[in-house]
């Protein structure tokens, strides 16, 4: 494929790239003819589900790939030399001077043994600069991606430091070098919201300030359109369709794109009204020997042809290309939403809705004498039949642990009162009849944790109805196989051991789980986190049909507002275990909202648009050993600078008032002062 | 599509579930055997097992295989070195070496497996509770635990035997048994801790499950391939300790056939009187030695990985 300015020389570039891993002395390919560039202060990027290949084209551009690994055909080339044909020693040279990564998991990607300022200076000492020399440019680089209190910082171990800030110690070392290619492989993946559009506003920044060429690889559509000028979607290790960003993501060509932009739940979509498209089959599994298209299997316009040949790479409008012999068909797709095997019953009338769960001065205090710590302070909310709580807030807000005191798991303070059916719930797990143990349950986040991998999954789903339905086993047995086929597990799975499951199923398993008891609440804890785009759309839909068919009630835990906003009735914003503000999920999401919930709303990266002009929180999250006074969150309010109220958010902690019908909020401020200060905002970016 | 009869609907959907399970088990089947395979490739494997397979055959039926009276006193003959009708020569009673050593086998490999069974056995439990308690019970198993391990396991084992003042091979038994059950505590209890922290056993809880049934039915299998990592170790320590108890004196009684007692009643010979009726017992508990602890290697890379 040739750049599209051929009178540069593009930093990257991806000639027919082919690779293999080595699995028991076969070859497995894993990238196939992968052709793309990445053009002198470009940010190209690079979108697929797991196991595409994303990763691996991201360590070949480095030549850095597992031992296995080897590139077998075409070319890549950095600023025109070709890294194939160089000598280790070569590669190492350019590494270490001219290109940096980025990886996931920023914890992992530092020593835990040396303290930060050390380990960013050994870059510089490295590359010759003496010891003092080296501390002074380590300091220089930390400031550089705005870190504010850099003495302190470069003295501590990772360890000590939060996800967001050793992420961007990660890239202070990347950038030390001053490399003319930026490879970021999913920098944000396993950040809070708020800290992820931190680090991608200073990714942003930087790249501004020094021209960095990037290759970004992320699996999130809405990350990627606020980063990359271009993109790249990967599938089965083949590049099926690439173009300017926003013209992609707006006008897809290739029916995998059409269908992965379909799956997810955008603003706009909600549970009543809109079913979520989901792509039927799964990804060819690694190193399949494939003679058509990589897609045929799973696309709804795949022919004969597409089964035999390969399709050529069509050349669309203004740049943009896709590898499919139907690229016009493909927009007119039609959607795909999985019809159900679940008899879809009609709702109850509001009328006969009633809460079943009732909350009130809910607490939790862990630790005792003068060392304690409440991470859950004064709860109160009541969940109806049928209906949907969306839960949301930042890691250590208190989230989990209001989950396991609803399940039983964690007992809370004395004097909390948790309602089930107007009647008090045992605070533990041993003080409650098997009725109620069943009526609340949960679908945990990751089904490879939550499955015991030693049971066959229908004694792991009969167990639970057994027990808590008081049958036999045999009976067991047998609703289990029912409960499981309604989850749509083949049948042929069901004394499968969870291994050999993938993720979405795996999480049907769970859910089937869930499910035994004849539940009233389930909680669900980012069940979808753990799960791909296309997956998550079936499983969303899952839960959605049995929400109507069961009349249950979800607790929806999830750091993805996408998702959140999708499934949720109502919202709660929890900051340092306090509800800030809890209200129907429109009024919550599209204001007059809480300042802090504005700035989480601000943070989601959207893949229809620019994001609206950020409204960023300061600083980090306090510790919830020893919370700010007053206003636990006056510390990094975005709305408290100007509001007139100043004093009394530092020093008096605000209730929890309705301040419209069945809206209320934490807030000092007045809902007409929110009203005025956001539209204020909001106005520019509507236009 | 048109929808089956609800009765054929469960009929098809029970057919389907046993031909996943017939599925399920062929797998689990070809995963044995894929294990087994690499096990068979590995000559520490082969070459362990062997031994280990001789001597258990001995320990089985050494009175048959053997070719004379282990216990039979022939006191003109004693002292001989290997002959075609003695192959190990016979010891300062006249008694056939070859057929004490072949008998010799039950004992020690009675002995050695009850030991680390029984060891197994409470460790696995003591372990659970305390890894799946944590807190004050933990503490106080752990601590009593550190206490049995900080005291050498032959000294303990002098000290109880000269103590109960009786010899008998059951105490020794009882004994390794005693000793070993803390250290197989601390293994079990450091994989338990960190399997109650999954969500599996949160699980398990919310379907009303009795502690027990958690601990031996849901933790104990996914940490049975460490437990039996460790049982092979052991084993291979209690037959060396075995040894040398009873060539200390502590176990079996002098006439019995035990290869430790036969080592320390004849090494005062080896001053040129005789060295067969020394060296043939001690070659016996090197040989069953080194076999477990080959087999101990080939398990470990097996299931440990």
């Amino acid at each position: 494929m040739n750049s599209p300015s051929p009178s540069q020389t593009p930093t990257l570039e991806f000639d027919r790239v082919e690779v293999a891993y080595t699995v028991r002395g076969i070859d497995r390919p894993v990238l196939r003819e992968v052709s793309f560039s990445v053009q002198p202060g470009e940010a190209y990027g690079l979108v697929g589900e797991s196991g595409c290949g994303k990763s691996t084209a991201a360590y070949a551009a480095l030549r850095y790939l597992p031992r296995n690994g080897k590139i077998t055909g075409g070319q890549i080339r950095f600023e025109g030399q070709n890294l194939v044909d160089m000598s280790a020693e070569q590669v190492r040279k350019l590494r270490s001077s001219a290109m940096s990564m980025v990886y996931q998991s920023p914890v992992a990607a530092l020593n835990p043994s040396l303290r930060v300022g050390g380990q960013v200076a050994e870059v510089f000492t490295i590359g010759g600069a003496s010891k003092a020399d080296a501390m002074s440019k380590a300091a220089e680089a930390l400031r550089l991606v705005q870190i504010a209190d850099v003495g302190k910082v470069m003295d501590r171990y990772p360890h000590e430091l939060s996800g967001g800030m050793a992420q961007r110690v990660v890239i202070a070392m990347a950038l030390a070098n001053h490399p003319r290619l930026l490879i970021l492989d999913e920098p944000t993946t396993g950040l809070d919201a708020t800290v992820e559009a931190e680090v991608l506003d200073l990714v942003r920044t930087l790249r501004a300030e020094t021209g960095t060429s990037v290759l970004f690889i992320s699996h999130n559509l809405g990350v990627i359109r606020s980063m990359c000028d271009r993109v790249g979607v990967l599938y089965a290790g083949q590049l099926v369709e690439e173009g300017e960003t926003t013209q992609l993501l707006g006008d897809p060509h290739h029916p995998y794109t059409v269908g992965l932009l379909r799956c997810i739940p955008r603003a706009g979509l909600r549970k009543d009204l809109h079913r979520l498209d989901t792509i039927p089959g799964t990804l060819p599994p690694l190193g399949t020997m494939l003679k058509g298209c990589v897609y045929v299997d799973r696309c709804p316009l795949a022919t004969d042809q597409c089964a035999s040949e390969k399709p050529p790479i069509v050349e669309l409008a203004n740049g943009q290309r896709a590898r499919c012999f139907h690229t016009d068909l493909a927009p007119t797709i039609p959607r795909n939403t999985e019809t159900t095997a679940i008899v879809i019953e009609q709702r109850l009338s509001p009328a006969e809705e009633r809460s079943i769960i009732k909350l009130n001065g809910l607490s939790k205090t862990f630790g005792k004498d003068d060392a304690t710590v409440r991470v859950l302070s004064d709860i109160a909310f009541q969940l109806k039949a049928g209906e949907t709580l969306g839960l949301v807030g930042e890691s250590g807000s208190g989230k989990t642990t209001l989950a396991k005191v609803l399940l039983g798991l964690t007992d809370p303070d004395g004097g909390s009162v948790v309602e089930l059916d107007g009647k008090a719930l045992g605070a533990t797990l041993g003080q409650r009849s098997a009725k109620d143990v069943g009526a609340v349950q949960i679908v945990f986040q990751n089904p490879d944790s939550a499955l015991n991998r030693r049971h066959a999954v229908r004694r792991i789903v009969s167990r639970a109805v057994t027990k808590l339905g008081g049958t036999t086993k045999e009976k067991g047995l047998e609703r289990a196989d029912q409960l499981l086929t309604d989850m749509r597990v083949d049948a042929r799975l069901h004394a499968a051991k969870p291994v050999m499951l993938s993720g979405g199923l795996k999480q049907r398993v769970a859910i089937a789980r869930a499910f035994a008891g004849s539940p009233r609440l389930v909680v669900c804890d980012e069940p979808t986190s753990a799960l791909d785009v296309s997956v998550q759309a079936a499983i969303l839909n899952l839960l959605v049909d049995l929400q109507r068919t069961e009349n249950v009630s979800y607790l929806f835990i999830s750091h993805d507002l996408g998702v959140v906003r999708y499934l949720s009735d109502r919202i709660a914003v929890l900051y340092l275990g306090r509800i800030m503000e809890l209200g129907p999920a429109d009024k919550v999401f599209h204001g007059p909202h809480h300042p802090y919930t504005e700035a989480l709303v601000s943070s989601l990266p959207s893949i229809d648009g620019e994001a609206t002009n950020r409204v960023r929180l300061e600083g980090e999250v306090p510790s919830v050993a020893n919370p700010p006074s007053g206003c636990v969150l006056h510390t990094r309010c975005p709305r408290r600078q100007g509001s007139g109220v100043e004093g009394l958010c530092d020093t008096v902690e605000p209730d929890l008032v309705e301040v419209e019908p069945g809206h209320l909020m934490r807030c000092h401020i007045s809902i007409d002062q929110l009203r005025r200060m956001q539209s204020a905002v909001a106005e520019p970016a509507a236009v | 599509m048109k929808i089956p009869e609800p009765a054929s609907a469960t009929s098809i959907l029970v057919s389907a579930v046993d031909e996943g399970r017939t599925r399920a088990k062929q797998e689990a089947r070809a995963q044995r055997r894929e294990r087994m395979a690499l096990l068979l490739r590995k000559p520490s494997f082969l070459i362990g097992s062997t031994i280990s397979l001789f001597w258990l055959v001995c320990a089985v039926f050494g009175t048959v295989i053997a070719p004379q009276d282990p216990f039979v006193q022939n006191p003109v003959d004693k002292l001989q070195e290997p002959s075609w009708k003695h192959w190990f020569g016979t010891d300062n009673l006249g008694r056939d070496v070859f057929s004490r050593v072949i008998v010799g086998a039950r004992l020690i490999v009675i002995v050695a497996l009850g030991a680390t069974i029984i060891a197994a056995i409470l460790g696995t439990i003591l372990g659970l509770v305390a890894g799946y308690y944590k807190g004050m019970v933990d503490e106080v198993i752990m601590r009593t635990a550190d206490v049995f391990m900080a005291i050498p396991t032959i000294v303990l084992a002098l000290l109880i035997t000269s103590s109960v003042n009786s010899k008998s091979m059951f105490i020794v038994m009882f004994i390794i048994a005693l000793v070993f059950t803390p250290v197989i505590a601390r293994t079990v209890r450091a994989s338990a801790l960190g399997e109650t922290e999954l969500d599996y056993v949160a699980a398990a809880r919310l379907r009303t499950e009795k502690t027990p049934h958690i601990q031996f039915k849901e933790v104990l299998p996914n940490i049975l391939p460490s437990l039996l990592v460790e049982f092979t170790v052991r084993l291979g320590y209690a037959i060396f300790a075995i040894a040398t108890l009873s060539f200390l004196g502590a176990g079996a009684s002098p006439e019995s056939p035990d290869w430790g007692t036969q080592v320390a009643t004849h090494r005062n010979f080896l001053n040129g009187l005789n060295w067969s009726a020394t060296v043939f017992p001690a070659l016996a508990i090197a040989t069953l030695s080194i076999g477990v602890n080959l087999l101990q290697d080939a398990v470990t890379e097996a299931f440990d990985r």
